[in-house]
């Protein structure tokens, strides 16, 4: 016999791990019928309280899926009656809501399709990435507002804002057709990106909640991966962040310094991660669409490529670049284009190639510019200027680590020494 | 779905016109709601008169003010509508673009509240 305190136990580990495994599932499912995505997050929300009680009491049921399911059903329909707009004696199946055999079927998964909903191009562009975060992962408002550096309220008002207007408005729970597949995909992937970016600002991994960001951005990607085995950005932008994920560990020295690529150490790299991005590059490459992604994780399988053989690829990096640079127009890529020339051609060759901050306001403010402007100047030997252009880059870095390095780098700029960083 | 697609363009364009362009620009409206009727989608259309036409009342005080002139003076003003009843968003938002309202000015799609 189990104690009181064990079953209450083994219950929250069951309610734990349905949770993790099902929450989306149950969500999406619920919401799909029921055209309303809070109302089925409260519903799923009060059939896992309900499961916390009877669990411990009734032993934990054969299929927990079904179980919060048809609990789910029921808090939605009560729901229904409660709020007022409803007459008590309307037929409540006729109005959408889960037939009862639905509960004891599989469950399908339609994750994929409430994805598309949060990145429907009605929903405002900021909010997307935050709601799929909410919807299919079960993230707080709380946890998302600090990861993205904004008010819970602020947050909170609106990611229900935009639920509000999935209802309404009348946004369709579907994975749209063929002919406009590639224009919705390039929304949900791109919210997802930023999730992952959101989450990767913070690399020295200090904020927990912006952290675990990128690790629930990789598994949303993983998602679509997984649901459209054959769309090439799709495992393109996986192969990107799997890339990325890799180098997490190997970016920062035990001191907490900030690794520039050249001088990481391969060995902290987790090549489990990279083999796995090699693997859905190569996937994708054979379906014969480059795209964004693509090309981004070609970018970085060539950076690994060239520090682990120690063969160089940069006139191979500048074709990627030039590539990007067509599809994209973005001059953060033009930046990282001029720095791949510098290593082929020298400094100054670089520096022509660089965009020009003055023809943009983007990049004015933006710090690896500067850095990467003053690295260039460096090695030309114009001293002075790469000072200037370091003094900018250090006062629009945010991130410590990346601070301390650039002032390093001044003070060595300042003596004269021009070695690399 | 109910969803009313409200039409808004500058009013004073159609004066503007060469009888050809008014001619032209009659018929694309028109083919436009004979694929709405052919559809089954069309519940109602109107063109409205011009805003100078327009009446705007409101209460104050529990007094009724009648006020000469449109709600908002605008630089688009709306000038018809179409309400259709389609499945979702989509599928209005679909029927807004082919709508020739969008080579002129801009159509504002909102779901209908059931009553």
């Amino acid at each position: 016999m189990l104690t009181a305190e064990e079953c209450d136990a083994l219950a929250q580990s069951t309610a734990d791990a349905v949770a993790r495994r099902s929450y989306g599932k149950l969500i999406a499912f619920l919401s799909a019928l029921t055209h309303d995505v809070a109302a089925a997050e409260d519903a799923l929300s009060e059939a896992f309280a309900a499961a916390l009680t009877d669990w411990p009491r009734n032993g934990s049921p054969e299929s927990p899926e079904a179980w919060l399911l048809t609990v789910a059903r029921r808090k939605f329909i009560d729901a229904l009656r409660r709020s007022q707009k409803l007459d008590p004696d309307a037929d409540v199946l006729s109005i959408g809501v889960i037939p009862d055999e639905a509960c004891s079927e599989e469950i399908p998964d339609r994750r994929l399709a409430l994805l598309f909903t949060c990145a429907h191009p009605a929903i405002e562009v900021a909010i997307r990435a935050p709601l799929m975060l909410q919807v299919i992962l079960g993230l707080d408002a709380k946890a998302i507002a600090s990861a993205f550096l904004m008010s819970p309220a602020a947050m909170g008002k609106r990611l229900v804002r935009a639920k509000e207007k999935i209802r309404q408005a009348g946004i369709p729970f579907r994975v749209p057709e063929r002919s406009e597949l590639p224009e919705r995909l390039d929304a949900v992937l791109e919210a997802i990106y930023a999730a992952f970016a959101e989450g990767w600002s913070d690399a020295a991994g200090t904020d927990a909640a912006r952290r675990d960001l990128t690790a629930e951005a990789l598994f949303l990607a993983s998602l679509v991966a997984e649901m459209l085995p054959n769309e090439p950005e799709a495992l393109g932008l996986t192969a990107l962040m799997l890339h990325s994920e890799a180098r997490w560990r190997a970016r920062r020295s035990q001191g907490g310094d900030y690794v520039p690529l050249a001088q990481q150490d391969c060995e902290l790299w987790d090549w489990a991660k990279i083999n796995r991005a090699e693997a859905l590059l190569k996937n994708a490459a054979s379906m014969g669409a480059i795209g964004r992604y693509q090309l981004e994780a070609a970018i970085q399988s060539a950076h690994v490529d060239r520090r682990w053989s120690g063969r160089s690829n940069w006139n191979e990096v500048v074709r990627l670049y030039d590539a990007l640079i067509a599809i994209t127009g973005s001059p953060v890529v033009a930046v990282n284009r001029a720095l791949a020339v510098a290593e082929t051609q020298g400094p100054v060759a670089g520096l022509e190639a660089m965009p020009n901050a003055a023809e943009d306001q983007r990049l004015a403010a933006y710090q690896p510019y500067w850095a990467a402007r003053a690295e260039l100047l460096a090695r030309a030997g114009t001293t002075d200027e790469a000072r200037r252009s370091l003094e900018i880059a250090i006062g629009l870095a945010s991130d410590p680590a990346v601070r301390r390095f650039l002032e390093q780098r001044r003070t060595s700029v300042a003596a004269g020494a021009s070695e690399e960083p | 779905m109910q969803y009313l697609l409200m039409i808004y363009g500058d009013e004073g364009g159609w004066e503007k016109m060469t009888p050809e362009e008014q001619q032209r620009g009659g018929a694309a409206y028109i083919a436009y709601t004979q694929a709405l009727v052919a559809a089954g989608v069309l519940k109602g259309s109107n063109r409205l008169r011009p805003t100078s036409t327009a009446t705007t009342v409101r209460a104050k005080d529990g007094k009724t003010q009648v006020l000469d002139g449109p709600y908002a003076d605008t630089k688009e003003q709306l000038g018809g509508y179409y309400l259709i009843d389609v499945p979702d968003l989509d599928a209005a938002l679909s029927w807004a673009g082919r709508c020739p309202a969008v080579g002129h000015g801009a159509v504002e799609v909102r779901a209908v509240w059931p009553m």
